[in-house]
């Protein structure tokens, strides 16, 4: 078991060395930081001096891989490679365009990402297991055929359209809540409540359809008729056998996400004014600030890996096939 | 004294199908009562039917069920609950996925224990572990924590049928409960069913395909075909004369010892019972039928305590219809085809940081075997013990780790695989799994053509029309896909498959054991008449002795991928030395009670191959085992006539 | 160019190049599957399906718009001369001919559906004098001298439309019915009451009840485009109707070309990864697990702001804005089609796991069987469902998604006409007062048809296709 987790952890360091190289790659090689500066600069100020002027500035005026400018172990050390992108196996993220500190802002925007996406995740999770258990209790009842097709339907619906709508008619019309906005602590919660409820609703569709399948999958294994056959209760065999059976791929696939949660959604911290990660990313890409994507880039695929990690123990955890053997 | 279940003129339906029609029988405290029918006859549903317990579309249409005072059908689902696993328990066909794989199974035994009896807590537990000594469990304390992928299929069943009796039911239904274990531990769970029956005075309801399985454990048998009870009767009377035709082809179906004659098939296939059927349903495939079977379904008919439905019952001609045709046997010499020696496939366990190999799996470990040109060698074993590896590592579909081939005396070296794979080809156990379903059967024929460059191109369609008349298939079989086919059918296909490259070496991998009787019996006889005509060399690889005493010539007995016990077929099987093969042949239920021979019941289970036992593979459970074989693992001892054995015991008795 | 003699030259996008040799395989293939029993079963199955029948024709309302945007030409500038034809740096299709006054008639600035006057108060004269007042349309409701001919136009044109989308059905079924009587060699009122009571073996009665909804609300909606605005018009006076038209070419070419770039790495890798094993599938799963580690949004933003910059980089290759928007829009799908392939990879990388243990695939390795014949009829067509399964399930998602990925900023070209677009363009305005609605509300309106009829329309090949599901049944 140790083992085997600490195997796991070895294989993600190749993965992220993939990771870096792809990113460094598709940063600095295909669109080079000449393209940047005069992406940032302008059409209007494009000028050879500009551009390099704008290259010290911002720490890309080094040679990509070999610096052959100085001597000894700096040839290698004194790169873009090196000092930008290789640097953030260290988390070494350096400075965004605005010129803040990136670890620094990463720090303090993780808070805000994580008071949305947590109860998200985890009202998410109740209420769409809820509703599978449902549709599997009155499976092949009209109640079932039209909970999928609500389901269909929910999932039809396209994510940008539950915000503005919640917003428009919560916030807007009916002054329920603040439309957006985020303070910490409990004062917080008001600015919380309306994003956290639009995802929940958001994600019914997809994911209790998911796990209904799931279920029904469960359903029509033999150890359920063993448990009936036992004379238990529908309830019993659905909450005692089938649920925890169910689990299994469920926790597993929810696990992967979990650190995930930290970065944050995009969108829905960028209409709802949240301060978190999500929303400083979706503000680089529109800045089109490479120092900022390229670490968001990292951080996801670092937090990706450990929710990998994550679940292989879970699954081992979880699982007595797995944990036992 | 009224009987503990009645049921009455049961009708069943899943979706248009009956699939349970009419059916009537009784059964009396203390009593088995065998269901007995090939597959897809409605035996199973007439059970789940009693549990109401019908998988999802399937209803009672009508009839009545009473077990003791309560009348089944009529209860509210409610009510219905204490009965389940209360009056009357059910033990199900393949216990590793009627057990819930995360939950222990003392959990899964206390579950049925609170609920019909009100146990929990540590009594529940002592009401559990008593139960598991009572069907044989050793170490039962240990083993209520254990999941039920860390035991055995003997111990899964076993605990299975704990589960069932924890409600102290006054009927167990048990539905195939030794289809899917081995054969010595079929015998073990037989006994432990027989022995509870007796000291409970439970009703039974034994559910089965297996004759010999009705003949050994069974007070009455009543015959399924189609969705009805054709016949009924006590055991000796039906076993001594079954009246019904179909019984009677069931019977005769039967490969048995010492008989070489062509074994009955049931031409056709059992209805489809969507359809509205009329007259006997047997009557399409009945060799006697006359118009009136055709036209009219026939009534029960009192025959000497017997019970049929039948128009002609009583006035069948009173032998067998089976033909009394020998094979020639072959006069020639016997020629080496293919010798094997030391053969070895030895599967890596990796474990660890860098998945170091910290050991292997012997699955097949130093076998020496010679087939003879147009002779079948039958390759003995139960599941695990390496059987199935040997022929595919004689094709190399798996790489042997070490061994020589040797064709017609001379080596092949692994180079040379095209020559071999001419000469040796392939008949799998599942029909199903062996045939793409998305290639036609003409396709599937020149595939093996194709790949070895077998006779000329233009030639090989005319190839395809000659193979499927040699297996019996219709002409136009060629341009359809293999789902149009019945499982006989398919593994007909799969015999033309292998022979279209025309092999002098068949390997058959328990080619039968996925078939029902009837249809097995035209397998069979396929592979003989094949072997007749075509001078074929089989090597045939199954559990099924009986199939192995109608087929083979000889036979190898394989225990934990060693080869213990070799000779001729009549030798080995009729006087087998080796205490494995003893036990093996004792544990066969056979339908005629054997004469004067002890039965020997092997305990325990085989061990792992991944952890074999020091000395003979065999010692932990053999009862003549000494100090000398819990060292080393005995040398050949020959017994003359080419019989030998492997075992220290024998050895000693010189 | 020697179509002098022409008003006009055609032009072939690249992505109309892509969809149109999209359309032939798609042709390709139902002709094959119509010789093949075993193939066409399943699809019967499908069709025996009245939800997924009804999904089906909505989506055949969709592709075949779609489908006239594809056919793009140029207009021979009238001005030119005949000798020497110049022509108009304007892409036009098929379906901007047909759509005719729609796509000419601009107001303005925004307007309400249906309207007679403009948004925004403006000033204007009046009897001499300059008042600040809602000026009239240009367009919309023009044909009306009062404001109280207004509601009676209304109904008219919505009754007028409405009898005329029920003639045209009417007449349709009629036809239907006699053909399918003359075919089935019965009489054409027992075909009516077969088709009545569901007995025809197909569902007859949705696909007709669907068939007359669309042609009645086509119908209405054409009597009202004549007149008005039936969407009302945004921020520059243009029609939103046709805008959101024009948007179904976008949604349908991320849908499908997506999946088109997909489906030759997944079919690809994941075969291989599966079939092979050892070190194939160790670096196979490497690959797919660094690019799946990589957060989605982020790698197709990164690729998509380094196309900008190339396509920025090299204004010359392109000789009009609509080559340059379809270029991205390519790229868009490639982009998105690169980061996807990996979730269908690991379907059939398991599914071939499987397969390669099963005893045909061993059959023919006993026969010595080629790697690459052994995958081309023993594995590929048995995983196929997978893959057409995955080819109607992710349609919706990609159409979805590119709302996100225009809002993000990273989708398609500002100028193109999409739905994101749409959305994006009017999320703003919906602080003002009175609310601008209807942008937002056409595009959801078209989305949420496009993608719920895909998803019907999935669930029928889904159940159909998958054999676990089968066994259940």
């Amino acid at each position: 078991m140790f083992a085997y987790i600490l195997r796991r952890l070895l294989y993600a360091i190749p993965i992220l060395i993939g990771v870096n190289l792809l990113t460094f790659a598709l940063f600095f090689v295909v669109n080079t930081p000449d393209d940047m500066a005069r992406l940032q600069l302008g059409a209007k100020h494009v000028t050879p001096e500009a551009i390099e002027r704008w290259k010290v500035e911002h720490g890309y005026d080094k040679p990509l891989l070999l610096n052959t400018r100085v001597t000894g172990s700096a040839q290698l050390t004194d790169t873009l490679f090196f000092k930008r992108s290789a640097a953030m196996f260290a988390f070494e993220f350096g400075k965004g365009d605005d010129g803040r500190d990136i670890g620094n802002e990463i720090r303090t925007r993780m808070g805000p990402s994580l008071a949305i996406a947590l109860p998200v995740f985890v009202v998410g999770l109740l209420v769409n297991i809820t509703f599978a258990l449902l549709m599997v209790f009155f499976r092949a009842t009209y109640l079932d055929v039209w909970g999928v097709v609500l389901c269909v339907v929910l999932m039809s619906i396209s994510g940008l359209f539950y915000i503005i709508a919640g917003q428009y008619f919560i916030a807007k019309l009916w002054n329920l809540l603040p439309i957006s906005g985020y303070t910490g602590g409990i004062h917080g919660l008001k600015f919380i409540l309306l994003p956290v409820l639009v995802s929940v609703v958001a994600g019914i569709g997809s994911g209790s359809r998911w796990y209904r399948t799931i279920f029904l999958e469960e359903i029509g294994k033999d150890y359920v008729r063993t448990a009936r056959a036992k004379g238990l209760s529908e309830i019993r065999v659905l909450f005692r056998h089938v649920l925890k059976n169910g689990m299994i791929p469920i926790l597993t696939g929810a696990v992967v996400v979990l650190p995930l949660l930290f970065m944050g959604s995009l969108i829905t911290e960028s209409f709802f004014g949240i301060p978190g990660l999500g929303s400083y990313t979706i503000d680089a890409i529109q800045a089109q600030d490479f120092s900022v994507v390229r670490a968001m880039v990292f951080l996801g695929s670092f937090l990706y890996i450990v929710g990998l990690i994550l679940t292989d123990i879970s699954y081992s955890w979880v699982d007595p096939r797995v944990r036992l053997q | 004294m009224s009987p503990l279940l009645r049921v009455d003129r049961l009708v069943t339906g899943i979706g248009a199908a009956r699939v349970v029609d009419g059916v009537s029988f009784d059964v009396a405290a203390g009593e088995t009562y065998a269901l007995l029918g090939e597959s897809g006859c409605g035996k199973s549903m007439t059970a789940l039917s009693l549990m109401r317990l019908l998988p999802d579309g399937g209803r009672i249409l009508s009839g009545h069920v009473q077990l003791g005072e309560t009348d089944v059908l009529a209860l509210p689902e409610r009510d219905m609950r204490r009965v389940r696993g209360g009056q009357m328990a059910m033990v199900f066909q393949e216990p590793m996925l009627a057990l819930n794989p995360v939950i222990k199974v003392g959990d899964q035994i206390g579950e049925a224990l609170s609920l019909h009896q009100g146990l929990n807590g540590q009594a529940a537990r002592d009401a559990a572990r008593a139960l598991l000594d009572s069907v044989g469990v050793p170490d039962a304390a240990r083993r209520l924590d254990s999941y039920p992928f860390e035991l055995s299929g003997g111990l899964r069943q076993r605990m299975m049928i704990a589960m069932a009796l924890a409600g102290e039911p006054s009927l167990l239904i048990a539905d195939e409960p030794t289809t899917a274990l081995d054969v010595t531990i079929q015998a073990q769970v037989l006994d432990v069913l027989r022995n509870l029956r007796a000291k409970r005075r439970m009703g039974m309801l034994l559910i089965t395909h297996d004759l010999g399985v009705v003949a050994e454990n069974a007070d009455r048998v009543g015959v399924m075909y189609a969705g009805e009870l054709l016949e009924e009767g006590a055991r000796d009377a039906f076993f001594a004369a079954p009246q019904h035709p179909y019984s009677r082809m069931l019977f005769e179906a039967l490969p048995r010892t010492g008989d070489a004659g062509r074994l009955t098939t049931i031409a056709g296939q059992v209805p489809r019972l969507d359809t509205q059927l009329r007259g006997c349903r047997f009557a399409p495939r009945c060799p006697f039928a006359i118009a009136r079977c055709h036209a009219e379904s026939p009534g029960w008919q009192e025959l000497d305590g017997q019970r049929v439905r039948c128009h002609l019952a009583g006035s069948l001609p009173a032998g067998s219809v089976r033909e009394r045709v020998t094979h020639p046997v072959a006069a020639h010499t016997p020629q080496p085809l293919l010798q094997v020696e030391g053969l070895k496939v030895h599967f890596p366990i990796r474990r660890g940081l860098i998945q170091r190999t910290v050991g292997h799996v012997r699955a097949v470990d130093d076998v020496d075997l010679t087939i003879q040109a147009g002779r079948t060698l039958a390759l003995v074993g139960e599941s695990g013990c390496g059987k199935t590896t040997v022929g595919k590592a004689l094709l190399r579909l798996i790489e042997p780790t070490a061994g020589t081939i040797m064709l017609g005396g001379k080596a092949v070296p692994a180079k040379n695989m095209p020559t071999l794979r001419r000469q040796a080809q392939m008949v799998f156990q599942d029909p199903f799994s062996s045939l793409n379903p998305r290639m036609r059967v003409a396709d599937i024929l020149l595939e093996g053509m194709d790949a070895l460059g077998v006779g000329a191109r233009g030639e090989r369609r005319g190839a395809v029309a000659r193979l499927l008349d040699q297996v019996g298939l219709p002409d136009d079989a060629g341009g359809r896909y293999p789902h149009a086919f019945s499982g006989g059918q398919r593994q007909r296909i799969a015999i033309a498959r292998a022979l279209a490259v025309s092999p002098r070496l068949v390997i058959c991998d328990e080619p039968t054991s996925a078939l029902d009787v009837s249809v097995q019996a035209q397998i069979l006889n396929l592979l003989k008449d094949l072997q007749a005509d075509l001078g074929l060399a089989y090597l045939f690889i199954t559990h099924n002795l009986a199939v192995v005493e109608y087929l083979a010539h000889d036979v190898a007995v394989m225990y934990l991928g060693r080869i213990v016990e070799q000779g001729q077929a009549g030798a080995v099987l009729r006087t087998p030395r080796h205490p494995y093969t003893q036990a093996l042949v004792s544990a066969v239920p056979r339908i005629e009670p054997p004469a004067g021979q002890t039965v020997i019941r092997l305990a325990g289970d085989q061990p792992s191959p991944l952890n074999p036992p020091v000395g003979c593979h065999f010692h932990p459970r053999c009862p003549h085992a000494s100090a000398v074989c819990r060292q080393t693992y005995p040398e050949r001892t020959d017994l003359g006539g080419g019989h030998w054995v492997r075992c220290h015991w024998v050895a000693a008795q010189g | 160019m020697s179509l002098g003699t022409f008003h006009f030259v055609p032009v072939l996008l690249w992505t109309d190049a892509l969809i149109f040799m999209l359309l032939t395989v798609a042709l390709a293939t139902v002709w094959w599957i119509r010789r093949h029993a075993h193939l066409r079963a399943p699809w019967a199955a499908v069709a025996r399906r009245p939800m997924a029948m009804g999904a089906a024709l909505v989506l055949a309302v969709f592709v075949i718009i779609g489908l006239l945007d594809s056919l793009h030409y140029r207009e021979r500038l009238d001005a030119s001369p005949p000798d020497r034809p110049q022509y108009s740096v304007e892409v036009l299709s098929v379906f901007d001919a047909l759509a005719g006054r729609l796509r000419t008639q601009q107001e303005k600035t925004y307007s309400a559906p249906l309207a007679m006057h403009l948004y925004a108060k403006e000033f204007t004269e009046r009897d001499g004098a300059t008042v600040r007042d809602y000026p009239r349309l240009e367009y919309g409701g023009a044909h009306l001298k009062q404001a109280d001919e207004y509601v009676p136009d209304i109904v008219r044109r919505v009754l007028v439309g409405l009898l005329q989308g029920l003639a045209s059905s009417l007449l349709l079924f009629g036809l239907l019915a006699a053909w399918q009587a003359r075919h089935r060699q019965m009489r054409v009122g027992s075909w009516l009451s077969a088709w009545e009571t569901g007995h025809l073996g197909w569902p007859g009665r949705t696909v007709v009840i669907v068939l007359a909804l669309m042609l009645m609300l086509g119908a209405v909606i054409a009597r009202l485009a004549a007149g008005y605005h039936v969407f009302g018009t945004d921020k520059v006076g243009q029609d939103v109707l046709y805008i959101s038209l024009k948007s179904i070419r976008t949604g349908l070419v991320i849908g499908t070309l997506t999946t088109l770039v997909t489906l030759p790495l997944a079919i690809v890798l994941g075969i291989a990864a599966g079939y092979f094993r050892g070190w194939v599938d160790d670096v196979i799963q490497y690959v797919y697990t660094v690019l799946n580690s990589i957060p989605g949004v982020l790698l197709i933003a990164a690729a998509v702001l380094i196309v900008q910059v190339a396509i920025e980089a090299h204004p010359d290759l392109f000789d009009t804005s609509a080559a340059r928007a379809d270029v991205r829009l390519l790229a868009l799908c490639i982009i998105m089609g690169v980061t996807s392939w990996t979730s269908l990879a690991r379907l059939l990388r398991g599914e071939s796991l499987k397969l390669r243990t099963l005893d045909y695939v061993e059959a023919a390795r006993a026969f010595g069987v080629s790697h690459a014949r052994i995958i081309s009829r023993h594995i590929f067509p048995n995983v196929f469902h997978l893959v057409l399964i995955a080819i109607v399930l992710d349609f919706s998602g990609l159409v979805l998604a590119e709302a996100v990925l225009s809002y993000v900023g990273v989708g398609v070209d500002p100028a193109m006409y999409s739905w994101g677009n749409m959305i994006n363009g009017a999320r703003l305005e919906l602080a003002r007062e009175p609310v601008v609605w209807w942008q937002l509300g056409a595009a959801f309106a078209f989305m949420f048809t496009l993608v719920l009829a895909a998803n019907l329309f999935a669930d029928g090949v889904r159940d159909a296709f998958d054999p676990r599901l089968e066994e259940r049944q």
